[in-house]
């Protein structure tokens, strides 16, 4: 099989409860090995999706396939898919090696011990537990358990990978290595994986494409880069960027408006030039400079709409400063939040 | 309004040291941020501030009164916990009027410190509806207005908002901070999480099992740490620690490499041949082809703006964070510039910072 064949795809796919439209008409196609991320609020509509896939619920509307097979009507069983949940969901009265055997000695599989001691020792390699392999569960810290976790699912070779925000219950440091590590895992075995979660930065560190999901729709689906650089709208502009896109009314910038139909500027710290000298353009003040350590947010103040944007370390600017902003190539919307392209003017 | 301060105070607890030799000092009106990972005796060190659990040795000051033995209940200081314990079959009015209505203040009195309170947390508009329906950021307002009613001399926070979500998280320091700006009550506020600790608090002190490793600025504590362990737990991703095996000796401004030398800020004392730890933030790493530090290109992760560029060297892993328009490829060799006048050193054995121009502020701009 290439690598154009769709490992999961959804057409128009559906589900209500009750009066939610938790999943509205989605269609998407992951491809084979490609790390799909959705990223969306709580309660976008992101698990369901997830679910959906598993076979763990049933679809009012539309179809569902894996590996080329349509499985809307089959038993999650019956789907090759491996999910791993955001919590560990281990065996805490086994050990680490019986906890990633356990998918291998289902009935349904009857390989053989020394195969599954051969997949088990290598997916431990792979995940840097395999000095951990004779520990029971309750004994290792929560990143180790997530590896667990994670390595449960990777012993088996199924068509694609399903995880609901894997690394959302483990402290800052640990989510950071994981990060690297898991992309690393699905690189080195072309492994397939729809991936979900709320943290932007999993869906831009992770992701070949993000799916950006909101009230049950899909919005975007693009490259990490094309969807920052080339948001379809204001609301997938604010999804992605640290601090968020400045949406400003395109009145206060006087005369940087391209195109009549332009209604808001969608200015990203690389969009927006600060200078303390009086140049021209329209002028703000600083309100307030944040301190993070490796990302200083300089706030300001421009006649009463408030923008952040990063500090330059070499531009030292005070609390009360008068600066004037240039923007240099920002983002356009229309009246309805639609980006507009004004190459395309 | 007050200040608290603490001379060496310990607290043990059987054989366990939980607290040691603490002394610190919170200025009135401050935010102050106790950071540090779970069991380092941050949260047993705010309990003894609040009253909840005595010292086994040392003093607490409240306003230069000594409150040591003083039970929780006479130090006029209000103790916050994760926000959302409010009580569902009551109005919002109801429940920020609670503690009020405890000590027995005349209805006239609640009415107008209810409302005094609901207008600095712009909740004015809520006062009468049920707690049940509110959003998540209307509870912790609820939640919190029912803790600065009292109006305390006062606030401890224990983690206040650990039970939220990152970007909901965000929002509400904001807000915290902002409402401290606004009443300017002394504030010790306790957490884990070394982003809200540097977006919020005027001084931080870093805790690590039962002392404190450093107080600060939070500027102070990103650009000049003291100890290995400061270094390695502030920033996101944190300072890169390289390893190396040298001697130094005062007067030093650079370190020998295989193949070159890297320049460091003048370094002010001796040491025999050990392992040190060279220390650099992600932001001061670059990418140079002739420096003489190299390494394999490990990963990329794009940021938007940024990237986060893991480089595996000889002497440890390098994470470098760089311009999203700088190209890279993974598996590629690079060089890697660091910023010189921003490098720490550390004893890699003890942990702690070797005196140099960095640190005594002579080789800054």
């Amino acid at each position: 099989m290439g690598r154009a064949v769709a490992e999961v795809a959804l057409v128009e796919v559906s589900k209500r409860f009750g009066a939610i439209e938790a999943v509205r008409a989605l269609s998407l196609a992951v491809a084979d090995g490609e790390f799909v991320v959705l990223l969306g609020p709580t309660g976008a509509g992101k698990t369901t999706t997830l679910r959906l896939i598993a076979g763990l619920e049933r679809p009012d509307r539309g179809s569902v396939c894996i590996a080329g097979r349509e499985v809307s009507d089959a038993p999650p069983a019956a789907r090759d898919v491996a999910f791993v949940f955001q919590q560990y969901s281990l065996y805490p009265h086994l050990s680490v090696y019986d906890n990633l055997a356990f998918p291998l000695r289902s009935p349904a599989r009857r390989l053989a011990e020394d195969v599954i001691r051969r997949r088990v020792q290598q997916v431990a390699e792979l995940l840097h537990i395999e000095h951990k392999l004779g520990n029971r569960t309750t004994a290792l810290s929560g990143g180790e358990m997530q590896r667990v976790a994670i390595g449960r699912a990777l012993v088996r070779e199924p068509a694609v990978y399903l995880m609901d925000e894997p690394l959302s219950s483990l402290d800052a440091k640990l989510r950071a290595e994981l990060r690297l590590e898991l992309k690393r895992i699905q690189v080195e075995l072309g492994t397939t994986i729809l991936y979900v979660t709320h943290d932007q930065i999993e869906a831009m560190t992770m992701a070949d494409r993000i799916g950006v999901i909101d009230a049950g729709q899909l919005l975007q689906l693009d490259t990490p880069r094309a969807i920052y650089e080339r948001p379809l709208n204001a609301y997938v502009a604010r999804r992605l960027g640290m601090p968020a896109i400045n949406l400003i009314p395109a009145e206060l910038l006087g005369g940087a408006s391209p195109a009549p139909q332009v209604h808001t500027i969608g200015a990203r710290t690389e969009h927006l030039r600060i200078s303390t000298a009086h140049a021209a353009g329209p002028v703000a003040q600083v309100h307030w400079i944040e301190h993070l350590g490796d990302q200083n947010h300089v706030h300001i103040d421009l006649a009463g709409h408030p923008l952040v944007t990063l500090a330059d370390p070499n531009q030292p600017l005070k609390v009360g400063d008068r600066v004037s902003l240039e923007l240099a190539d920002p983002l356009y919307f229309d009246k309805s939040g639609n980006r507009i392209d004004v190459a395309g003017l | 309004m007050a200040e608290i301060r603490l001379e060496t105070v310990s607290k043990t607890f059987g054989a366990l040291a939980a607290v040691k030799d603490v002394t610190l000092k919170v200025d009135d009106g401050r935010f102050f941020v106790m950071l540090g990972p779970s069991g380092c005796g941050k949260t047993t060190t705010l309990r003894m501030m609040a009253g909840l659990e005595l010292p086994t040795a040392g003093r607490i000051l409240l306003d230069g009164e000594d409150v040591t033995t003083q039970r929780a209940a006479a130090r006029d200081i209000a103790f916050v916990f994760q926000l959302f314990a409010l009580y569902p079959h009551m109005n919002v009015r109801h429940n920020i009027a609670f503690p009020l209505r405890c000590q027995n203040l005349p209805r006239p009195e609640v009415r107008r410190r209810v409302e005094e309170t609901a207008r600095l947390l712009r909740i004015e508009a809520l006062l009468d509806r049920r707690v049940g329906g509110l959003s998540g950021g209307d509870r912790q307002r609820v939640a919190l207005g029912r803790a600065i009613v009292r109006r305390p001399k006062a606030f401890l926070m224990d983690e206040p908002l650990g039970a939220l979500d990152a970007e909901f998280r965000r929002l509400m320091c904001g807000e915290l901070r902002e409402l401290h700006d606004r009443i300017r009550a002394t504030t010790v506020y306790i957490t884990h999480d070394q982003l809200e600790a540097m977006a919020m608090a005027d001084r931080i002190a870093i805790m690590k099992a039962g002392m404190v490793e450093q107080i600060g600025t939070p500027q102070e504590i990103y650009d000049r740490p003291r100890t290995m362990f400061v270094a390695d737990f502030i920033g996101a991703p944190p300072m890169n620690l390289l390893n190396l095996e040298t001697a130094v000796h005062r007067g030093d401004r650079r370190l020998a490499l295989d193949g070159g030398a890297i320049e460091v800020p003048e370094i002010q004392e001796d040491r025999p041949a050990g392992p040190l730890a060279l220390g650099v933030r992600p932001e001061h790493v670059s990418l140079a082809d002739a420096a003489a530090l190299r390494g394999r290109v490990f990963g990329t992760e794009y940021l938007g703006t940024m990237q986060i560029v893991t480089i595996v060297t000889a002497y440890g892993q390098v994470k470098a964070r760089l311009s999203s328009k700088t190209a890279v490829q993974r598996g590629e060799t690079v060089g890697l510039a660091l910023q010189r006048d921003r490098l720490c050193l550390f004893d890699a054995v003890t942990g702690r910072a070797l005196q140099s121009a960095l640190y005594n502020g002579a080789c800054r701009g």
